[in-house]
C-alpha cells in the first residue's frame, strides 16, 4: 500500500514535467526572488570571486582574472614581515578581552529577571537599550570628550583624588581598556535582551518544587536558570566565536592615533590602510582572506566542540 | 552546609542596588552630554556643571544649526535612510516570502546560496573593487548598495511569513485566481506589517549611523552623511584644535565653543533615535526575539 499515494495525484509524469509543470504555475515565487539573488551576487559572489586576487598582482587594467598568479608570495611577504606578530597579537588580546566579557550581559538578563517591581524593570531595560542607538562615531566622541587630558571628567575627577591626568587616548596601554569598556557599555543593555526572552521561559514549576525544597533565590538562580538558559548562551557564544578576528574594526580605526598604534592596530584596520590607503590591493586582499580563513576556522572548531560537549550547536 | 542564607528581601535589596549602580553608570554619560550641551563652556570644563545645566545657554546649538556641512549631512542622511530602507525592503520581502512556500523548488539549494554568505564574504577589498567597478563611487548608491539585505534577516522574515501566513488562505486564493503578485501584495504584506516595521526599524538605525561605507566610497563632500561630519567635528577635529597655527586670542575663544559644538552635535545627531526608540522598542525586542527562535 505505501508508494501508492504519489501515483494518485501525478500520474506517470517526467521530473522535468514536474518542474515544468511547477513552473508555469508559480513562476511568480521564482520573480520574488531575483532582487535577493542579483544582490547575492553582485555584491556578495563576486567579490568572492575576486578573492583570488590574494593570489595575484592586481593591476586594475588587466583585471581580475588578467592579473598574473604570484601564489602565496603576499602571504609570505605578510607573515615574515616585522609587523605580522604585532598585528596579530594585538587582535587576538583584543578579542579575547571582548570575549572574557561576554558574561556580562548574561548577569543583566538574570538580575533583571529578579525584578519584581514591573515599572522598574521597564524603565531599567529602556535606559539600559539607550547606548545600542548611539553611532559609534558619536560614542567615540563622547570617549574623546571624557577622557580629554585637561577638561575631560574623568581626568578631573583623578586630579581632585590626587592622582595625576592620564592621556587615555594617546596611550597604548590603556587603548584596550578603553575600547572594550566603552563597548561595554554600548552593548550591555541590548546583549542582554536575548537571554532576558529565554528566561521568561523557564518553567515555574522548577520553581515552585525548588522553593518548597527550601532553595535560596541565589540557589536558584544558580540550578534553574543559568542551566535553563545554557543552550541559548552556547549559540551566542559560538556565533561570537565567528567573529573573532573581526573586533569591531570600524572603532578601532576611530580610536586609533600613531600613538596608541602599537596595541590598537590590528588586521582588518591594516588591511584599510594597506588596501584602501595605500592601493596594495593584492596584498591587502591576502591579509583579509587570512582573517577570514581563521575566524571560519575558529567556528568550525567551536561549533563541533560545542556538539561532543553539550548538544547545542549551530548546525 | 550554607555559608550564609540571603533572604528575600536582602536579595531583592541587593539587586535592586547592583541594577541603580549599573543604570546610573549607563545613563549618566548621556545626561551629562545633554546637560553639557546647554551650559556655559566655562563651567563644563571647570567642574562647575557636573549633572545639570549650569548658565544655560543655546550658543552650541546656534552653532549647530547655522553650519551647512551639519545641514547638509543631515539632510543626505535622511535621504539616504528613507531610499536604503525603501530598496530593503523591496529586496528582503519578497525573497524571505518566496523562501517561505513550500511550492518553491530547490528551496535548500537557494537557502544554502544565502546562508554561505554569512559565513564567508570576499572581504574588504575585492568588494571595494566590485563596487568601484560597478561605477558606484561617489554616489548614494555606494552607501545604500553594499549592505542591502543581511542572509539573517532574510532568515527572520522567512520564519515570521512560516509562522503568520496561513497555508489555506494562500492556497484558497491560488484557486480563486490570484496570482502570487496579488496575494503578496494584497494579503501577505498588510498581514506582516510587524515585521515589516521590525526590518525597517533594524535597517534604518544602521544606516543612520554607519560612516564606514561613506568614508571609503565617497570623496565629495556634497555627499557626506552626518556620521561622517560628526567624525571629523569630534574624532579628527581634535587633533586640529591641538595645532598651533591661528592668532592666540581667536583660538582660546575656538577651543571654548568648539567644546560647546561637540555636545550640541552630538544631541542633536542622536536625540532623533532616542526619542523614538522607546516607543517602537517593542518592535526591536521582537526583531531579536524571532531571530532567536531560528537557532
Amino acid at each position: 500500500m505505501k508508494g501508492v499515494k504519489n501515483d494518485i495525484s501525478v500520474p506517470a509524469q517526467s521530473k522535468f514535467d514536474q518542474v515544468r509543470k511547477n513552473f508555469a504555475r508559480n513562476w511568480q515565487i521564482y520573480v520574488f526572488l531575483l532582487p535577493a539573488v542579483a544582490y547575492f551576487i553582485l555584491l556578495h559572489y563576486i567579490p568572492m570571486y575576486g578573492v583570488q586576487i590574494a593570489f595575484k598582482n592586481f593591476f586594475a587594467n588587466l583585471g581580475i582574472w588578467g592579473s598574473p598568479w604570484v601564489g602565496f608570495d603576499h602571504f609570505e611577504r605578510f607573515f615574515n614581515s616585522y609587523y605580522f606578530w604585532r598585528l596579530l597579537k594585538n587582535t587576538l588580546i583584543l578579542s579575547a578581552y571582548q570575549l572574557i566579557l561576554f558574561p556580562l550581559p548574561i548577569i543583566l538578563a538574570l538580575s533583571l529577571h529578579e525584578v519584581k517591581n514591573s515599572i522598574f524593570k521597564r524603565w531599567a531595560q529602556t535606559l539600559t537599550y539607550a547606548p545600542h542607538f548611539i553611532s559609534v562615531v558619536v560614542v567615540v566622541g563622547m570617549i574623546v570628550i571624557f577622557l580629554d587630558p585637561t577638561t575631560g571628567l574623568v581626568n578631573r575627577l583623578i586630579l581632585f583624588f590626587g592622582g595625576d591626568p592620564v592621556n587615555f587616548l594617546t596611550s597604548p596601554g590603556w587603548f584596550r581598556h578603553v575600547f572594550t569598556w566603552s563597548g561595554v557599555w554600548q552593548t550591555l543593555g541590548w546583549g542582554s535582551i536575548i537571554y532576558l526572552a529565554a528566561l521568561s521561559g523557564v518553567n515555574p514549576e522548577l520553581h515552585e518544587a525548588a522553593k518548597v525544597d527550601g532553595a535560596s533565590r541565589l540557589q536558584r538562580i544558580f540550578h534553574i536558570n543559568i542551566p535553563s538558559i545554557l543552550p541559548t548562551i552556547v549559540v551566542l557564544f559560538i556565533l561570537n566565536i565567528g567573529s573573532f578576528m573581526t573586533v569591531g574594526f570600524e572603532k578601532v580605526l576611530l580610536m586609533q592615533n600613531n600613538l596608541n598604534a602599537k596595541t590598537s592596530d590590528v588586521i582588518q584596520t591594516f588591511v584599510y590602510q594597506t588596501g584602501l590607503l595605500e592601493g596594495q590591493y593584492s596584498f591587502a586582499a591576502a591579509i583579509g582572506l587570512f582573517d577570514s580563513a581563521i575566524n571560519i576556522a575558529l567556528l568550525v572548531l567551536f561549533n563541533s566542540v560545542a556538539r561532543k560537549v553539550s548538544d547545542n550547536s549551530l548546525w | 552546609m550554607k555559608r550564609f542564607t540571603l533572604s528575600d528581601k536582602g536579595f531583592d535589596l541587593i539587586n535592586t542596588i547592583f541594577l541603580l549602580i549599573i543604570l546610573v553608570l549607563i545613563v549618566y554619560p548621556l545626561i551629562f552630554v545633554l546637560s553639557a550641551s546647554i551650559s556655559d563652556p566655562q563651567a563644563v570644563s571647570s567642574g562647575k556643571m557636573w549633572l545639570w545645566p549650569v548658565d544655560i545657554t543655546f550658543k552650541g546649538y546656534e552653532r549647530v544649526f547655522a553650519n551647512d556641512a551639519i545641514w547638509l549631512g543631515y539632510r543626505n542622511t535622511i535621504i539616504y535612510t528613507i531610499v536604503g530602507t525603501a530598496i530593503h525592503l523591496f529586496v528582503l520581502l519578497p525573497c524571505a516570502y518566496a523562501l517561505s512556500r513550500k511550492e518553491l523548488m530547490a528551496k535548500k539549494l537557494i537557502l544554502w546560496f544565502v546562508l554561505f554568505t554569512m559565513l564567508f564574504n570576499g572581504g574588504l577589498i575585492p568588494t571595494y573593487l566590485v563596487v568601484k567597478s560597478m561605477g558606484m563611487l561617489d554616489t548614494m548608491w555606494a552607501i545604500i548598495i553594499p549592505n542591502v539585505v543581511g542572509a539573517w534577516s532574510i532568515l527572520v522574515a522567512r520564519a515570521f511569513f512560516q509562522q503568520s501566513i496561513p497555508d489555506q488562505l494562500v492556497e484558497a486564493s491560488k484557486i480563486d485566481g490570484a496570482s502570487d503578485f496579488y496575494i503578496f501584495i494584497r494579503m501577505v504584506l498588510p498581514l506582516s506589517l510587524p515585521i515589516i516595521a521590525v526590518m525597517a526599524l533594524f535597517h534604518a538605525v544602521n544606516l543612520w549611523n554607519q560612516y564606514f561605507n561613506a568614508l571609503i566610497y565617497l570623496s565629495d563632500r556634497d555627499k557626506y552623511p552626518l556620521q561622517l561630519i560628526l567624525r571629523e567635528i569630534l574624532v579628527v577635529n581634535q587633533m586640529q584644535l591641538n595645532d598651533p597655527g591661528g592668532s592666540a586670542e581667536s583660538l582660546v575663544d575656538q577651543v571654548k565653543t568648539a567644546g560647546l559644538i561637540k555636545y550640541a552635535v552630538i544631541i542633536v545627531s542622536s536625540l532623533p533615535l532616542l526619542l523614538v526608540y522607546p516607543f517602537v522598542q517593542r518592535f526591536f525586542v521582537q526583531g531579536v526575539l524571532i531571530g532567536s527562535i531560528k537557532e
